[in-house]
């Protein structure tokens, strides 16, 4: 599903390069998760594949079902079902939550050529997928994540991720500033998105999360390259002895 | 020798002065007014239209801004039009003369020339100050207008839209409002205009009494050729709270001031405002507030959404007086720049001399922020959709503090018409 060759990228206002030379495939099905150290490029690959602009591909290709998606702006990628649930989800005064969903799903329906959602449908749909995550509905009628608490604003991005249905999803440190009830919550969400035709990126500092999304493959990611992928297993290894040893080996 | 250089009288002076000797016989009012408007008048002629040099006027040049006016004839006369909110209370002013209301439950109503012919309305023809041309020039013309009384402790359920419709020529108007003590109400003062160039000014005066809960909405639609100068004058008795929307959305040459003194213990004055320009319009907001007495407070929030090449400026004043201690007073200005022939001027002016007050003032000038962008487009909202929404929300989050949805929704369904034929 996600292909992505000899990737070389840089912070295009610095030319700062970030990635080196990154190689990953991660297959239809398959939970994949990017561990690494701080500073090693992990949201910035996550940027990255969302389309963000503040960041220049210089070499190499990313592949998303055997095409690139290198020329395609951020709304275009999303409409083909690529979704990053953001570390830091952005507050937009002024913009009602329901709103801005339902704006998003008939924008992504329109671009796929399909029907927009009547309304009824749509309040039905968000009421299920809101109720699913233990969202209080009076949240949804506040401006998009203004004055919500860290674990609202992460079970906002996942409401959006259900109701959004993406093929590709792009969880970046999606575990950051959630107590342990509300990490069980935002995992239940994501496994129960975990289908065959779907491949889920987890991206974290901390194996914690991955005891509740048992990954199906790990890689390390270091100075903007993989340095190293395993299994499971790899993430224990990574919780008792730290990245030292693995960049070591590396280097 | 007393030789003074007469100043050169722009066509814009000329056409006043010319149109006040044919009307003046036609004016409404008792001898008192009659030598009132005189006063005014020959004051008019002596300082003349204010120029940038006029440090109230100094972002908006009226003198070089105000080219000609139309003879003082009302235009094609224009017929009372829908209210914002359905079922409003509809007080209209067509071509600027009063039109006799149903009843309204809680509201005496009346009308302003019988004001000027009655005695009671001398007094409030004098200008604010020395450099109020609008109070000047409206005091000197004004033909009509509403008189209205709240019963004290009364409560009408609907809105009062107070409508001031002109298609061309001129027309000068007045509402003047009294407030009895802990009455509660919303009006809407709206300005609607047409195709034909006019210059309209108003002047609407409001007082509340103790513990008066009042909202006031200003609702300017006037028409592209349209020069607009208006002024609300505000006073706060103890307790009383009033909140202000001024929402400019039409005229060419726009001046809409806003007079506001806190003169009882406990009142707070809210003031919201949104701005949306386009075209080659010149809009300005002035405010000039006055807490004079301790523990009272004050918020204004401007939003401005300038596109083409507008021009927008908001002067922001508030005087704290050396008694009024605890003073708590909040001003900011944040406007949308949207195009990089557009302007906007943002001057806030604190003059405090009390020393246990809280004061703040803040102006942001932007673009749209691009980490909003970029958020909306990872949803899959293209661009110019994205633009479009977070445009209505910058603005619109004023419109969520009103209390009464259904009238805050039909505000919103105007604002988004607006910025739906404009970006």
């Amino acid at each position: 599903m996600l292909e992505i060759r000899n990737l070389h990228a840089r912070i295009a206002e610095s030319g700062t390069e970030i990635i080196r030379g990154l190689n990953l495939t991660v297959k239809a099905g398959e939970v994949a998760a990017i561990m690494g150290p701080n500073g090693s490029g992990k949201s910035t690959l996550s940027y990255i594949l969302a389309g963000r602009e503040d960041y220049e591909v210089t070499e190499g290709d990313i592949l998303y079902n055997g095409e690139s998606i290198l020329e395609l702006d951020p709304s275009e990628r999303a409409a083909k079902g690529v979704f990053l649930a953001f570390q830091y989800p952005v507050e937009i005064p002024g913009v009602a939550t329901m709103q801005f969903l339902k704006v998003a799903i008939n924008e992504q329906r329109k671009a796929r050529g399909e029907e927009e959602l009547k309304t009824p449908d749509f309040m039905r749909l968000v009421k299920e997928k809101a109720g699913e995550l233990k969202i209080d509905p009076d949240m949804l009628k506040r401006p998009l994540n203004v004055g919500f608490s860290g674990g609202e604003k992460k079970r906002a991005e996942i409401l959006q991720m259900k109701l959004l249905e993406p093929k590709l999803c792009v969880l970046d440190e999606t575990d950051s500033g959630l107590d342990i009830d509300a990490l069980k919550i935002v995992s239940d969400g994501v496994n129960a998105l975990r289908s065959p035709d779907r491949a889920i990126i987890v991206i974290t500092h901390y194996q914690r999360l991955l005891e509740h999304i048992v990954p199906d493959s790990v890689h390390v990611l270091y100075k903007g390259q993989v340095i190293r992928s395993g299994d499971k297993e790899l993430a224990a290894e990574l919780e008792a002895n730290g990245y030292a040893d693995i960049i070591d080996a590396a280097a | 020798m007393n030789m003074q250089a007469k100043i050169q009288r722009t066509p814009a002076e000329q056409g006043l002065m010319d149109a006040f000797d044919a009307l003046v016989s036609e004016l409404p009012g008792d001898s008192a007014v009659t030598a009132r408007r005189d006063r005014l008048m020959a004051d008019f002629g002596d300082k003349g239209l204010p120029s940038r040099r006029i440090e109230a006027w100094h972002y908006t040049d009226l003198r070089t801004l105000l080219r000609a006016v139309p003879d003082h004839l009302p235009g094609e006369t224009a017929d009372e039009i829908d209210p914002v909110l359905a079922g409003s209370h509809v007080l209209p002013l067509i071509g600027g003369r009063y039109v006799e209301p149903r009843e309204i439950e809680g509201l005496k109503v009346a009308s302003f020339r019988d004001a000027l012919s009655g005695g009671t309305a001398t007094e409030s023809l004098a200008p604010l100050r020395e450099d109020d041309v609008i109070g000047r020039l409206n005091g000197a013309f004004v033909m009509d207008g509403y008189t209205l009384t709240l019963a004290a402790g009364s409560a009408p359920e609907k809105i009062m839209e107070l409508q001031s419709v002109q298609n061309g020529g001129q027309a000068h108007g007045r509402f003047r409002l009294e407030a009895e003590a802990g009455s509660r109400a919303t009006f809407l003062e709206r300005h609607a205009g047409g195709e034909a160039s006019g210059l309209t000014s108003s002047v609407s005066e409001i007082d509340l009494a103790e513990g008066v809960e009042l909202v006031w909405i200003i609702v300017q639609e006037r028409g592209l050729e349209d020069t607009h100068l208006a002024q609300l004058r505000a006073k706060l008795a103890a307790d009383a709270k009033l909140t202000v929307y001024v929402i400019n959305m039409g005229g060419k040459l726009v001046r809409q001031e806003v007079d506001v003194m806190v003169e009882g213990e406990g009142a707070h004055f809210d003031l919201r405002s949104i701005n949306l320009l386009a075209g080659q319009s010149h809009t300005d907001l002035t405010l000039t507030l006055g807490h004079v007495v301790p523990n009272t407070t004050s918020e204004e929030i401007v939003r401005n959404v300038v596109l083409d090449r507008a021009r927008g400026a908001f002067q922001g004043q508030i005087r704290v007086a050396r008694e009024a201690q605890k003073t708590d007073a909040q001003m900011s200005c944040n406007s949308l720049l949207l195009s990089d022939d557009g302007e906007f001027d943002a001057k806030p002016e604190l003059e405090i001399f009390a020393d246990d007050v809280v004061c703040a003032h803040g102006a942001t000038v932007d673009d749209l922020d691009p980490v909003h962008l970029f958020y909306l487009a990872a949803r899959g909202v293209p661009e110019k959709i994205a633009r479009a929404l977070l445009i209505k929300g910058f603005v619109e989050e004023l419109l969520d503090e009103l209390d009464d949805e259904a009238l805050s929704d039909a505000l919103r369904e105007r604002v988004e018409n607006w910025l739906d034929a404009h970006v």
